[in-house]
C-alpha cells in the first residue's frame, strides 16, 4: 500500500469501522480521546519544562499557573479517566460474559468527560483561573486574583466530568449486579458484595472446606473496588465545586461572602481526603487489577497467591480512606496523632499492598517463562518499574523528619508523582491499550513495531530521567509551583527538559503509529454511529 | 541537632542505590523471563516472609528517622519546650511582614517562627545561600503556625513562601534577611 492509502485506510486496510459493535466503538472513543488529552498534557508539560529553564516571554505568570492548574486535571480526568473508563466499560462485561448494562449511559459518560475537560481547560486558558486543584481555601474564591466568571466556567467543566464519572460508576455496578435476559438469575447484592470485598470474611477466615467461591473474578473485583473510590471522590469534588460556586455566583452578583466561614485547615483535610481517593485509592487499585489481568492474559495461567491479592485490594481500599494526612505533615495545626497514624503508618501500608501486587505479578509472569517480549509485556514491566520507583519515594516523603525538608520541592512532583503517573500508570495503560487493540479493532495490524519499540524506550527513559532530574533539583531546594528567574537550577532543568522532550517524541511516535494503524478514515469512523445494532461486545461470527 | 543537609545527602544516597538496584532487577527479570529456564514459583513461606519484610521496612523507616532526626521529636513536643527566642511574622496580600528588617538568631539556640496569615494559605521556608532548603512549614489562615528550629550552622539565610498562593505568590522571597551568628 502507498503511504497515502495507509494514512487514509490504515495498515493493509484491515481496520473496518463499519464492522465494529457499539461497545467496541464506545471503548475506542474513550481511548482515542484519552490519548489525545494525554498529548495535550504532554505539550503543556513541555511548555512548563521550558519555562522552568527560562520564563518564556509570551507567557506571563498568570498564564503559566493556569497551565499548571489545567495540566494535572487534563491528565487525570481527560486522559487517564477516559482510557480507564473505556477499558473497564469493555472489560467488565467482557470478563463477566454479559453485555454492558447501558451503552447509552456509557456514551453519555464519554461526552460529559470530554466536554467537561475541554470546558475547564478552555476556561483556564482564557480566564487564567489558576487555584491549582482548588486545594487551599480561600484561594479558589480569591477574586482579587481570579475572575469569578472564569472560575464558574472552570467549575462547570469539572462538574460535567463528575457527572460523567457518576454515570460510569452506575454503569459498572449495574453491569456487575444485573442478570441479562436468558442468563441464570443471580443475586445482584451478592455479586456486588463479592466484587467490593464485603464478603471477604467468607473467603479469608473460614476454613478452606467452608469457603464460598468468589462470585466475580479478581480483575472485576479490582475494578469494583477502585470504582468505590471513584464514586466517593466524585461526591467530594462535586460538593466542593458547589461550595466554591456559591462564592463565585455571589461575587458575580456583586456580593462578597465571608470566606473565613470555611476553615482553611478543615477544607484542606476534606479536599486531601477526597484527592487521595484518586492518588492513593483508585489509581493503585485499578493499576494492581490491570497488572493481575495482564499477567493472567499474557501467561494464560492463574494468578499467583490470588486470594492474598484479592485481600490486598480490599486493604488498599481501606488504606485509601485513611491515608490523607501525609499531605498535611507540614501543617503545624494538624494534630500530631493524625500525622503519625494516618500520615506515616497507614501510608506505609501502601508499601505492602503495592509491594505484594508487584511481586504477585512478577511471580505469575515467571511461572510461564519463556515468554515472548510482546508490547503488552514490555509496557507492563515498565509500569511495574514505575511504581517500584515511585512508591518508596512517596513513603520517604511521608515521614515527619524528611517531609520537613522535602515538602513542596521538586522531589515530590518528580520522583514520586511524575514517575508514578508517567511511568507507572501510563505504561500500564499503554500495556492494556496494546493488548486490547486487536480485540477492539477486530484484528487491525499495528503499523510499525519499530515505532512501538521507540515508544517504549523513549517513554521509559524520558519518564524516569525527568523524574530523577526533578528530584535532584528538589534535593537542592527547588520548589514546585513557583517560577525561578535567574537560572538557579538550570543544569537539572535542562536535563529534565531533554527527558521531557523524549517523552513528547515517544507520544508522537505512538500517535503516528495509531493513525497509520487505523487510518484517518478509520479514526473518524470510530466516532460515527455504529452500523451493527447489537448489545454484544464483539461481532458475532457469521 | 544535625544539619538538614546531612539528612538530605543520606536520603539521596539511599534512594539512588535503591533506584539503581530496582532498575537492574527489572532489566534482569525482563531478560530472564523471555529465555528458557526453570519456571518455578516462589514458595508460600518465602512470600509471607516478604510481606513481613515490607511491613518491617515501612515502619522501621519512621522509627529510624524518629530516633535520628532531632527536629521530629522537637516538633512533636514543641508545646512543652521553652524556646530561646520567638519571632513573630505575619503574612498578608502576598507580603511577609517581619518584626525587623533583619532577623538575627544565635547558632544553637532554639527559635520559634510564629507565622500568621491574614488571608490566604502560604508557606514559610528558610533557604541557604546555595538555594537548598533548611526547613519549611505551611502557613494556614485562622490557625497557629509555629516552627521550632535550632540552627547548627551560622550564615545568611533567605525566607521564601513554599506554598502556591496564586500567581502573585512566586515573588514572595526575602533574600538574606535571616542571619545566624556564632
Amino acid at each position: 500500500m502507498s503511504f497515502k492509502d495507509t494514512l487514509l485506510n490504515g495498515e493493509q486496510g484491515l481496520f473496518k469501522p463499519n464492522g465494529l459493535t457499539p461497545m467496541q466503538k464506545l471503548a475506542l472513543r474513550f481511548v482515542v480521546v484519552g490519548v489525545l488529552f494525554y498529548g495535550l498534557t504532554a505539550i503543556e508539560g513541555m511548555i512548563m519544562r521550558m519555562y522552568q529553564i527560562e520564563p518564556i516571554s509570551g507567557i506571563n505568570p498568570e498564564h503559566f499557573f493556569a497551565i499548571m492548574t489545567a495540566h494535572p486535571l487534563v491528565g487525570i480526568f481527560g486522559s487517564s479517566y477516559s482510557i480507564v473508563f473505556g477499558a473497564f466499560l469493555f472489560l467488565v462485561p467482557y470478563l463477566m460474559k454479559k453485555p454492558l448494562w447501558s451503552i447509552k449511559l456509557g456514551n453519555w459518560s464519554f461526552i460529559l468527560v470530554t466536554v467537561g475537560t475541554l470546558t475547564f481547560w478552555g476556561s483556564a486558558f482564557i480566564s487564567h483561573y489558576s487555584p491549582l486543584y482548588t486545594l487551599y481555601w480561600p484561594l479558589p474564591a480569591d477574586f482579587s486574583q481570579f475572575s469569578p466568571v472564569g472560575g464558574a466556567v472552570f467549575i462547570l467543566g469539572i462538574a460535567l466530568v463528575m457527572v460523567g464519572t457518576i454515570f460510569f460508576v452506575i454503569n459498572i455496578f449495574k453491569t456487575i449486579a444485573y442478570t441479562p435476559e436468558g442468563h441464570e438469575k443471580v443475586s445482584g447484592r451478592a455479586m456486588l458484595a463479592s466484587a467490593t470485598g464485603f464478603s471477604w470474611k467468607e473467603s479469608i477466615f473460614r476454613k478452606k472446606s467452608k469457603r464460598r467461591e468468589n462470585l466475580v473474578s479478581l480483575p472485576v473485583a479490582a475494578i469494583a473496588r477502585g470504582t468505590v473510590d471513584t464514586m466517593l471522590n466524585a461526591g467530594i469534588i462535586t460538593f466542593t465545586g458547589v461550595l466554591i460556586l456559591v462564592y463565585m455566583v455571589a461575587a458575580i452578583f456583586g456580593t462578597s461572602l465571608e470566606n473565613t466561614a470555611v476553615d482553611a485547615l478543615l477544607y484542606k483535610n476534606w479536599f486531601w481526603w477526597g484527592l487521595d481517593l484518586i492518588a492513593d485509592g483508585l489509581v493503585l487499585i485499578f493499576v494492581a487489577g490491570t497488572w493481575y489481568l495482564l499477567a493472567m492474559l499474557i501467561t494464560g495461567k492463574d494468578l499467583y497467591m490470588a486470594r492474598i491479592a484479592r485481600l490486598a485490594l480490599w486493604v488498599e481500599l481501606i488504606v485509601s480512606w485513611t491515608v490523607w494526612s501525609h499531605h498535611l505533615m507540614s501543617d503545624q495545626a494538624q494534630p500530631g496523632f493524625l500525622k503519625i497514624i494516618s500520615g506515616e503508618l497507614v501510608t506505609a501500608f501502601e508499601l505492602i499492598t503495592q509491594g505484594l501486587a508487584f511481586v504477585i505479578t512478577l511471580v505469575t509472569l515467571w511461572s510461564a517463562r519463556p515468554l515472548k517480549m510482546t508490547n503488552p509485556l514490555k509496557f507492563l514491566l515498565g509500569g511495574l518499574l514505575g511504581f517500584g520507583l515511585a512508591v518508596p519515594a512517596g513513603i520517604i516523603q511521608a515521614d515527619l523528619g524528611l517531609n520537613r525538608i522535602l515538602h513542596n520541592t521538586q522531589w515530590i512532583i518528580g520522583p514520586h508523582v511524575h514517575v508514578a503517573i508517567l511511568v507507572g500508570l501510563t505504561m500500564t495503560l499503554y500495556a492494556a491499550i496494546y493488548f486490547l487493540l486487536p480485540i477492539l479493532s477486530n484484528g487491525a495490524k499495528l503499523y510499525s513495531q519499530k515505532l512501538a519499540n521507540f515508544h517504549f524506550w523513549a517513554h521509559i527513559i524520558g519518564g524516569i530521567g525527568m523524574g530523577a532530574f526533578m528530584g535532584m533539583a528538589g534535593m537542592k531546594g527547588m520548589l514546585r509551583r513557583t517560577i525561578y528567574y535567574n537560572g538557579e537550577y538550570n543544569l537539572y532543568m535542562i536535563l529534565a527538559g531533554i527527558c521531557g522532550a523524549l517523552l513528547l517524541l515517544a507520544f508522537f511516535a505512538f500517535l503516528y503509529n495509531v493513525i497509520m494503524t487505523f487510518g484517518v478514515r478509520g479514526l473518524i469512523g470510530i466516532f460515527t454511529p455504529a452500523k451493527l445494532k447489537t448489545k454484544e461486545l464483539l461481532p458475532q461470527a457469521e | 541537632m544535625v544539619d538538614s543537609t546531612l539528612v538530605l545527602n543520606g536520603q539521596t544516597i539511599a534512594y539512588t542505590i535503591y533506584a539503581i538496584v530496582i532498575i537492574l532487577l527489572m532489566a534482569w527479570f525482563g531478560y530472564k523471563v523471555t529465555t528458557e529456564g526453570k519456571a518455578s514459583v516462589i514458595k508460600a513461606k518465602l512470600f509471607y516472609a516478604f510481606v513481613i519484610f515490607l511491613a518491617v521496612l515501612g515502619v522501621s523507616l519512621h522509627l529510624a528517622t524518629n530516633a535520628t532526626i532531632p527536629w521530629v521529636s522537637m516538633d512533636l513536643n514543641r508545646a512543652n519546650i521553652t524556646p530561646d527566642k520567638v519571632i513573630e511574622i505575619s503574612v498578608a496580600d502576598h507580603q511577609f511582614k517581619l518584626p525587623d528588617d533583619k532577623l538575627v538568631v544565635k547558632k544553637g539556640e532554639i527559635v520559634v517562627f510564629d507565622v500568621t496569615s491574614e488571608d490566604l494559605t502560604y508557606g514559610f521556608g528558610i533557604f541557604r545561600k546555595d538555594g537548598s532548603m533548611v526547613c519549611q512549614m505551611q502557613v494556614v489562615p485562622g490557625h497557629k503556625n509555629d516552627l521550632m528550629w535550632k540552627f547548627e550552622k551560622s550564615g545568611i539565610y533567605t525566607i521564601r513562601s513554599t506554598e502556591y498562593s496564586g500567581p502573585k505568590g512566586h515573588k514572595m522571597v526575602l533574600s538574606d534577611v535571616l542571619e545566624v551568628k556564632e
